[in-house]
């Protein structure tokens, strides 16, 4: 009987650890099964990243519909190159569609936003963006300040 | 003059003595390790041992880590808040608090604890076997005692560690929860909206699990060791036990430092 009794309370604290990692992923990472779908992948061409990291949103109207995979440097033009990954239930992003760097906050971390267009063509896979915005780098506003101040 | 040059000699072959006996030791603990970690052999221990210990290793521990996971969210919560609230910030309490206790906290206090909980016991167990003469009966009887007492131990390590690491995080982030949301009036969607925006799955919660892991196998590790290598008396025990939680504590302290280095940091 002591025995059993041990045993059901190996068993439990077994089980109490499995459901700790399912609540963890769950409840406390937000893992979503509805957030894996399929995606499709665009690009988009940078001035200045000022910070945008890989993993960052991608959002539209404040809602995340997408994330940065690849952020790297295109060493023939030398412009940045950004990849992004949409939902798949995004799929009538019109071609005329601009992205800006954004900030979250007054601190926050870097994003994308994405506004549309009005054409009647979609993006697709391997797509490119054209319409950009760079970030907003504090010094360059500041520099340009001082020299607007200058010139007066 | 030759005095003072024997005295000097004399104090620089200690040095190279204990240099060397340390050496040796840790040889001796790895050799220890590697022969108790396969199951099988004469006399081996089976699935019925490995539960046991399970229990008395893992399900014993249960009330203290929780109790400490609840308390330490709860201070964390405390703590956060009045630091965020300076900065108007109170919205990232659920995301500090998670964080902190994912992947450092813990892994951390969760291996301390079990050092001083489990680790204790486990020495004292053992060199008690020692030195009622227990461990020579099973040789005599020719049964491995490594196999037979050490191996189911250090499994239910290993298997306790990480079990414990997650519910005690697991536990930490509900009291944070319950002394920001309901004490302190932090929004809850922002509490566990933000956490759930800055915990990632893989980055957070499977590394600091690797983390637990790694502390679970060292202290178990240690504690096994010490007590199969005490002397034999009583004073000898206590020596041991007292070494098991100084030394386990140590280690995971330092092996935080390389883990995190590796894991999170760039170094």
């Amino acid at each position: 009987m002591r025995t059993r009794l041990m045993e059901l309370a190996v068993g439990a604290f077994m089980v109490m650890g499995i459901m700790g990692l399912i609540l963890m992923a769950l409840r406390v990472s937000g893992i979503s099964t509805a957030d894996s779908g399929d995606k499709y992948t665009v690009k988009a061409y940078f001035e200045n990243l000022g910070g945008l990291t890989e993993r960052a949103k991608v959002s539209m109207s404040g809602v995340t519909i997408g994330r940065v995979t690849n952020v790297y440097l295109d060493t023939e033009d030398y412009i940045a190159v950004v990849e992004m990954e949409i939902n798949k239930s995004m799929s009538t992003l019109t071609t005329d569609t601009s992205a800006a760097i954004l900030t979250a906050g007054l601190l926050g971390e870097k994003y994308i936003g994405l506004t549309v267009g009005a054409d009647d063509e979609y993006l697709e896979e391997g797509g490119v963006i054209e319409d950009t915005q760079s970030a907003l780098v504090l010094e360059e506003l500041i520099g340009q300040f001082l020299f607007s101040k200058a010139e007066e | 003059m030759l005095k003072l040059i024997d005295k000097i000699l004399d104090s620089i072959q200690l040095l190279g003595q204990m240099g060397l006996a340390r050496l040796q030791a840790l040889g001796h603990a790895g050799v220890f390790l590697l022969s108790s970690i396969p199951w099988g052999g004469p006399g081996s221990a089976g699935f019925g041992d490995l539960i046991k210990q399970i229990y008395s290793i893992g399900v014993r521990s249960l009330s203290i880590v929780i109790v400490a996971g609840f308390f330490i969210g709860m201070v964390l919560g405390l703590q956060g808040y009045t630091i965020l609230s300076d900065f108007g910030s109170e919205a990232a309490l659920g995301s500090m608090v998670s964080l902190t206790l994912l992947r450092e906290l813990g892994p951390v206090v969760t291996a301390l604890l079990f050092a001083g909980r489990a680790g204790s016991a486990l020495t004292a167990e053992i060199g008690l076997m020692k030195a009622t003469e227990q461990i020579s009966a099973m040789e005599m009887m020719g049964v491995d005692p490594l196999k037979r007492i050490i191996t189911p131990r250090l499994w239910a390590g290993f298997i306790s560690m990480p079990i414990l690491a997650l519910l005690f995080s697991l536990v930490g982030i509900w009291g944070g929860a319950y002394v920001g949301i309901n004490l302190l009036g932090v929004d809850e969607g922002a509490y566990w909206g933000n956490m759930q925006a800055s915990v990632e799955f893989y980055d957070d919660v499977i590394k600091g699990l690797v983390k637990s892991l790694v502390f679970g196998f060292v202290v178990t590790w240690i504690a096994v060791y010490q007590g199969f290598n005490s002397t034999p008396t009583s004073e000898g025990i206590s020596k041991a036990t007292t070494q098991t939680v100084v030394v386990a504590s140590l280690a995971v302290l330092g092996l935080d430092f390389i883990l995190t280095a590796i894991m999170f940091g760039s170094i």
